[in-house]
């Protein structure tokens, strides 16, 4: 019971997390200039983003809910069953982030689930 | 839409960054939390006692510095290209991690298991024959 209540969380603060970090980004804008400096000023543009902060406490409760499955599991079993989160992230990048996603992409998605399902049924 | 010179070999080689980064932090987490032992007892002295270990564990700070190096490396690439696009495409990392789950951590890894991971690395290569980017410029 304990590994469903961490799998809910790692899915769900994790993609809820990763949504807002992708907003975030998209405010500050696409990076074209990698030096320190430059950087540097991205990072401070970065955090001054309120869906930034958001983002990383969401992410901090899926990290911690992570831990705690490490501690029960396998990590060739976690890690693959948290892409449970790609149909959660595909529907929430079309809902929060308005972006277009094609037959193609959501079928990817669809076999990336039927993937993480045998990686489910593997478990002992 | 226009792209900037150079848009889909920039995002491949960070999301090769991501696929080596991400796994090897998990892996390392994993090893950290293996010695510490398990939380299904969650009276608030033992959470105090396994959170003071976590603290001081070489390898959970090793796989954080790894998760974040991803991150910042997912964050780079998460301002030019979509997010459902660097979501399945960074999951080859699942391969990755059985691998070094099996080599470096023993762990017994069924066969039903890697039929898994490659039916979602066949999802990966679908989507990664789709645009990065579907929006408008930021």
């Amino acid at each position: 019971m304990l590994e469903f209540f961490f799998l809910f969380m790692i899915v769900v603060a994790g993609t809820g997390g990763e949504l807002c970090v992708s907003r975030a980004m998209k405010v500050v804008g696409e990076v074209h200039d990698f030096r320190p400096a430059a950087l540097s000023r991205f990072v401070f543009r970065t955090i001054r983003v309120g869906w930034m902060w958001i983002g990383i406490s969401m992410m901090t409760l899926a990290f911690f809910s992570l831990l705690a499955m490490l501690s029960i599991e396998n990590v060739s079993f976690v890690v693959p069953v948290t892409a449970l989160s790609y149909a959660a992230g595909a529907v929430g990048a079309m809902l929060f982030l308005h972006e277009r996603i094609g037959p193609q992409r959501w079928l990817g998605v669809f076999i990336v689930c039927i993937g993480v399902t045998l990686v489910w049924l593997s478990r002992r | 839409m226009k792209d900037s010179p150079g848009l889909h070999l920039k995002t491949c080689i960070f999301i090769l960054f991501i696929v080596l980064f991400a796994p090897l932090g998990n892996v390392l987490l994993s090893k950290g939390m293996k010695g510490i032992g398990s939380a299904r007892n969650w009276a608030p002295a033992d959470l105090l006692h396994i959170f003071v270990r976590i603290l001081t564990s070489g390898y959970i700070w090793l796989g954080v510095a790894c998760l974040l190096t991803f991150f910042v490396a997912y964050m780079l690439v998460l301002t030019w290209a979509d997010y459902s696009y660097v979501q399945p495409a960074s999951s080859f990392s699942y391969a990755v991690v059985a691998l070094l789950g099996y080599f470096l951590l023993g762990e017994a890894v069924p066969l039903l298991r890697w039929i898994g991971i490659f039916v979602i690395c066949v999802g990966v290569f679908i989507v990664g024959h789709t645009h990065p980017r579907t929006t408008g410029k930021a």
